[in-house]
């Protein structure tokens, strides 16, 4: 009996919720076209976006802990453009993964110095360091586009590695996995949602906030850099506007997955649920015969949708309280 | 002269006037020819633009809250009053310059509706209003764009009229227009209630709520002339540059973020004022303008360079204020130690 209550009172949550969102979106694509439900079109899906989903799961983190990193979208493309300046100025391929991957860690470091040392708030560092790492790929590539990498590293982007299963998803899933790990089963993950829900009380507590903070933003640099390259491998070709308001998409995904964006609470189910819904929401307006451009005003709205719902919900509940407590 | 003793705003603009100047001095010596009409008549044409966006994003900021949609606010309001030109050539200019400005505020409505009622944080409101106003366009244009041949002669001529000419620097209408703007913002932000009351509600939101204050009402009303001023700003864009396509306005809103952030009003509201915008706007522009024309270093930089600044600026307010604040601790201590009168002197 307990155990259906609690089922029952799972459902009510906002992972409910999205289960309930994405069992329709499935069934009404599914309805809509034959092929949807076929393993290549699910891989397919996942692979289409699979670069903002990899960031989208460090960016959980991020939020949790009330801070935010606009600057991922840029990050990805700095990665992607110094990976194709090293390429063009003849540094080995494997040589050139591995600095732009460091390019990622080093921004993500600048941002974390800003942020903790300096006292800056993480909307404003990141804001400036989305215009800025952007202007620093234009310079990289300026207006042409890199291409004619080897045959392997476009290969790495396109082709399945293991099964039907390409190296960017395989990639996805150790991180999803990993990251369950941290922010779920281990003192870090606690430590997380313990400043993100009151820092003053972590600094109490003994909690070092400045070096939670700082492994945070490092991480997610890394992480941003890591999926620029992964776009350079998948598309074959780099250019100044790699991953251009891919910022957008992922914040989208993270807080339509429950997460708080005062931070202190969310879960990485959540934020893989709301991953399932996004993709199969954009797959399916693809197969409707929905632009780009429509299907970026819908992700917008369901931005907007997703914390205006749980206000509008908790101020109803508020009410009905008040209004048993006066009878 | 005691430089804490100065009020930290006029020590801001004194701080934005002397880079300005530096500014100016290190590119007329790497740049052959750089101080000349052409540079004055470009930069205060495009300052007058930045800085209708830059001082609706002001009032918005002041209240603790960012608005991310004005650039889609500009292009689609350009777009829009472009169409509305091509089909009624002669509609009488005031009402077309009032229609950019109407649009305008009921998109800015719509921010502030979602942002002071549904108590939505404007990050994410304007995050998405971003995408959703820009979308707007898209579908509105129907893969169509504005040209020059479709608008009205007096709309092409506005950017070239003078209110006055010195030797070959020439006052603009549209300057004249921007200037008269920022004076009646000033004015506003410093004399009228409305304008203490977005600086009570940015301050301290619980102290506003105590006193009486309407917060709601003031921030919505906020995003609707943010809404209003970018609208105009669209407007004058479409009338600067004739052609417009889907991607009009694009990236504005990052740039008014960096005049308002650097011409020293505080992100987390409360504080600023609308001279220190108007230096913070001629400063980015002029930046942008001078790496135009500078050969050594290609003119990528920009954005680049644009991001650093925004973060000096900020880095450098974070650390004067609290030194300054500490500097006036020390002092309001040291006087309570003398006297039993109490330290009154404790603003930030």
């Amino acid at each position: 009996m307990n155990l259906v209550r609690a089922a029952a009172a799972k459902l009510r949550s906002w992972e409910g919720f999205l289960l309930l969102i994405l069992i329709i979106t499935v069934i009404g694509n599914a309805i809509q076209s034959p092929v949807f439900l076929t393993v290549g079109n699910q891989i397919n899906l996942f692979q289409l976006s699979i670069e903002k989903i990899i960031v989208a799961l460090m960016m959980t983190l991020i939020i949790i802990n009330a801070e935010i990193d606009l600057s991922v979208a840029s990050m990805m493309g700095l990665s992607a453009c110094a990976f194709g300046w090293l390429f063009l100025h003849g540094i080995p391929v494997p040589l050139a993964m591995i600095a732009a991957i460091l390019v990622g860690t080093l921004g993500g470091a600048f941002n974390a110095f800003w942020i903790t040392r300096v006292g800056i708030p993480s909307l404003v560092v990141t804001l400036a360091m989305l215009i800025g790492f952007r202007g620093l790929a234009r310079v990289l590539v300026e207006d042409r586009g890199i291409t004619g990498f080897p045959e392997w590293f476009d290969a790495m982007g396109q082709q399945p590695i293991i099964g039907p299963f390409p190296l960017a998803l395989l990639i996805f899933f150790a991180l999803l996995i990993l990251l369950i790990v941290v922010l779920h089963f281990s003192a870090f993950g606690r430590y997380v949602y313990v400043i993100g829900n009151n820092a003053q009380m972590a600094r109490y507590s003994g909690v070092d906030i400045l070096r939670v903070k700082s492994i945070l933003f490092i991480a997610s640099g890394t992480v941003a850099a890591l999926a620029g390259l992964l776009f350079a491998a998948r598309v074959g070709a780099v250019r100044g506007d790699v991953a251009l308001g891919f910022e957008l998409d992922i914040i989208t995904i993270v807080l339509l997955g429950g997460v708080s964006i005062f931070g202190g609470s969310g879960s990485i189910f959540g934020v893989l649920l709301s991953i399932l819904i996004v993709l199969n929401l954009r797959n399916g307006m693809a197969l409707a015969n929905i632009t780009g451009h429509l299907q970026t005003g819908v992700i917008g709205s369901l931005l907007i949708l997703s914390v205006l719902i749980p206000n509008i919900r908790q101020r109803i509940r508020d009410a009905l309280e008040r209004y048993q407590a006066a009878r | 002269m005691d430089i804490s003793k100065l009020h930290p705003q006029l020590l801001r603009v004194l701080a934005l006037l002397f880079v300005l100047v530096l500014v100016v001095l290190f590119f007329s010596v790497v740049v052959d020819n750089y101080l000349n009409a052409r540079l004055f008549n470009r930069v205060s044409t495009s300052v007058a633009i930045i800085a209708m966006i830059a001082v609706g994003q002001t009032l918005v900021v002041l209240t603790r809250n960012i608005d991310l949609s004005v650039g889609s606010i500009v292009g689609f309001t350009a777009y829009f009053v472009g169409q509305l030109l091509a089909d009624h050539g002669d509609l009488h200019p005031l009402l077309a310059v009032l229609a950019a400005v109407g649009v305008g505020g009921v998109l800015g409505a719509f921010n502030g509706v979602l942002v002071a009622y549904g108590r939505v944080p404007a990050i994410i409101v304007t995050l998405g209003t971003l995408a959703l106003f820009r979308t707007m366009l898209v579908e509105y244009a129907d893969a169509g764009s504005i040209t020059t041949i479709m608008l009205p002669p007096w709309l092409l001529e506005l950017p070239r009229t003078n209110i006055f000419s010195i030797g070959r620097l020439d006052f603009r209408l549209t300057v004249g227009i921007a200037l008269v703007v920022v004076l009646i913002f000033h004015l506003m932000l410093t004399r009228l209630r409305f304008g203490r009351r977005l600086y009570a509600v940015g301050s301290n939101p619980e102290a506003a709520v105590v006193a009486g204050i309407p917060s709601q009402h003031v921030v919505f009303f906020a995003f609707v002339l943010c809404g209003a001023l970018a609208g105009l700003a669209g407007f004058m864009f479409l009338a600067k540059f004739g052609n417009i396509t889907v991607v009009a306005g694009l990236g504005l809103e990052l740039r008014s973020v960096a005049a308002v952030v650097v011409g020293g009003v505080n992100i987390f509201g409360g504080s600023g004022t609308i001279f220190g915008v108007l230096l913070g706007a001629v400063l980015v522009d002029l930046i942008d303008n001078s790496l135009i024309r500078w050969a050594a270093i290609s003119e990528f930089w920009r954005d680049a360079l644009l991001g650093m600044l925004i973060l000096l600026a900020v880095a450098t307010d974070t650390v004067v204020l609290r030194q300054l604040n500490r500097l006036r601790r020390h002092r309001a201590t040291k006087l309570t130690d003398q006297s039993t009168e109490p330290a009154a002197e404790s603003r930030q």
